[in-house]
């Protein structure tokens, strides 16, 4: 969708690309202020709390939405497949999953039967997709967006409703999709602590880019490892953090050490590092 | 053969119907069925002013329906009002306004009754050419956009993302509407087109497992209720339009009927 500040990346293996990008609604800024990039083989993560801007940064993204202020730019004929956060299909509307893998993929009966089996539902491909549980509906979501062949894979929170092992098994094949196919993918986290171990990099969003970096430091986390055991500490890392700093009303931000500014920046001095919690973010 | 009153009525209200059943089903799927109603409503009000422009009555309604159809459009983006006053306005102001204009006209005839209820009489050769140029080129549209207007009525943001354009498809589809009312208005009549619409849809929800087998059930739902429908109306002299509804309710209400087998069945596994 040419939208007036999407322009093409002339550039090679960066796939999307966004520029001090902000969405405002409604009078309200959603999120502002952002930059990022993903590039071919690269896995980005996306973690905050509820309604920092999580969703509507990959939906920006990709031009579900526009953006009001900064830029967005993609590569030439991205093909993108994108399995969104939330998808209700109307009863009225008979969809068998097989249906389903088709939406909008050319796919033949062998390759829906292929990524039916990766995702674990080959069982269900002649069930209707209205009457899938939460876990086995987003497992379909990802099979189907993994047979558009994408260039970019967007993902919103694609394990939310499926148990633990299942979740282990499907960052697994997230992985695996990117290790073979080479695509980029942008992932929204649905837990703030817990990323794909294969992140290269973590954003936290909260109205605004709060933080980034490598999920390493954390992976190592001793909380973790003896939470989970050695092995899920090899499919999942936790990335622990506190926010130090509390925005107010009115835009600004008020620090641990009681100053208020316009702005956090990581450079501004007030933050120390990203090793905090916060409790409201447990109680999902 | 064409010679014969009924033997046209009968061809149009079959080409409606099968022309009808595959966009009622988006209709259904997409939970338009007021959204239809008002479109189908505001043709009256293009029949008053086609003839007082005295331009082709069946473009004038296609002109008008398609105008009210696009503005709805335009007013939904626009937050304040639900989608649901929205229609309700709308609807019945059409029908008023087109209702007073025609009572204004005192120096042309219109038979009102014909045009809200339909009327098999009323159905020339040229109708039944408009009805199945006009409608083979609309399935053939329908066709071609199949693909992008499922993906928007399941997700218009996976449409959007996953390059689509669900935005051309839901324009598309209202002209396509807006079409098959003005060539469905004199067998079946404005006040009666969305059930013909959405009736042969729900009918053929129960017997199908995907969308293409539903659109295919839905016309011939409606064929086989037109053509009831038709055969009532001339057996016990009643109007076409509501035959046809009535023909095609008694079909649905058997489809409501227990039956082994059929896909309702299996929805109430979980």
């Amino acid at each position: 969708m040419p939208a007036e500040n999407t322009l093409e990346l002339p550039g090679q293996g960066t796939l999307v690309e966004m520029t001090d990008a902000g969405v405002r609604r409604n009078g309200r800024w959603l999120v502002r202020g952002v930059d990022l990039s993903v590039r071919r083989g690269e896995i980005v993560t996306l973690i905050g709390p509820n309604g920092s801007g999580k969703s509507t940064t990959a939906r920006a993204a990709i031009g579900v939405l526009k953006t009001d202020e900064g830029r967005v730019r993609r590569a030439h004929d991205l093909v993108v497949g994108y399995v969104p956060q939330r998808l209700t299909i109307d009863p009225s509307l008979p969809l068998d999953v097989t249906r389903l893998m088709r939406l909008t993929a050319h796919a033949s009966d062998e390759e829906i039967e292929a990524a039916l089996e990766a995702t674990g539902i080959a069982h269900l491909a002649r069930e209707q997709a209205g009457t899938l549980s939460g876990g086995e509906f987003q497992r379909a979501l990802l099979a189907r967006a993994m047979l558009r062949k994408p260039d970019l894979l967007v993902l919103d929170e694609p394990v939310q409703g499926v148990d633990f092992a299942g979740e282990l098994a499907l960052y697994d094949l997230i992985k695996a999709i990117r290790d073979k196919t080479g695509c980029g993918i942008l992932l929204i986290s649905h837990d703030l602590h817990v990323v794909m171990a294969e992140t290269d990099t973590v954003i936290c969003l909260n109205g605004h880019v709060c933080c980034r970096g490598t999920p390493e430091l954390v992976a190592a986390s001793p909380e973790y490892i003896n939470l989970f055991g050695g092995k899920a500490a090899q499919s999942l890392a936790v990335y622990r953090h506190h926010h130090d700093h509390t925005h107010l009303p009115d835009g600004r931000v008020r620090h641990a050490d009681g100053t208020v500014t316009d702005h956090c920046t990581p450079e501004d001095g007030h933050h120390d590092h990203h090793d905090h919690t916060r409790e409201e973010d447990h109680a999902r | 053969m064409l010679d014969d009153f009924f033997t046209r009525a009968l061809l149009a209200g079959i080409g409606i119907a099968v022309l009808a059943g595959p966009l009622g089903c988006f209709v259904v799927w997409r939970r338009m069925a007021y959204f239809g109603d008002t479109m189908a409503h505001s043709a009256l009000l293009g029949i008053a002013l086609a003839l007082l422009l005295q331009v082709n009555v069946t473009a004038g309604v296609f002109a008008v329906v398609a105008a009210v159809a696009i503005a709805l459009l335009l007013l939904q983006r626009r937050r304040g009002l639900s989608t649901d006053s929205l229609l309700g306005i709308l609807s019945h102001s059409a029908l008023a306004v087109g209702l007073v204009l025609v009572a204004f006209m005192s120096w042309v005839r219109i038979d009102l009754t014909g045009l809200l209820f339909g009327d098999i009489l009323a159905v020339s050769k040229t109708d039944i050419a408009v009805i199945f140029g006009g409608g083979a080129a609309v399935l053939a549209l329908l066709a071609w956009l199949w693909r992008p207007l499922l993906a928007a009525t399941v997700s218009e943001e996976v449409a959007e993302a996953e390059g689509m354009a669900p935005e051309r498809a839901r324009i598309v589809f209202m002209l396509m509407l807006a079409a098959v009312i003005a060539i469905a208005m004199k067998v079946v009549g404005i006040l009666l087109i969305t059930a013909l619409l959405i009736i042969p849809a729900a009918t053929a929800r129960r017997f199908a497992s995907t969308p293409e087998q539903m659109a295919v059930l839905a016309a011939l739902t409606g064929g086989l209720a037109a053509a009831g429908g038709l055969f009532g109306s001339l057996e016990f002299d009643t109007p076409s339009g509501p035959s046809i509804v009535v023909a095609g309710l008694a079909l649905f209400l058997l489809s409501l009927l227990p039956m082994p087998g059929a896909n309702g069945r299996k929805e109430e596994r979980r």
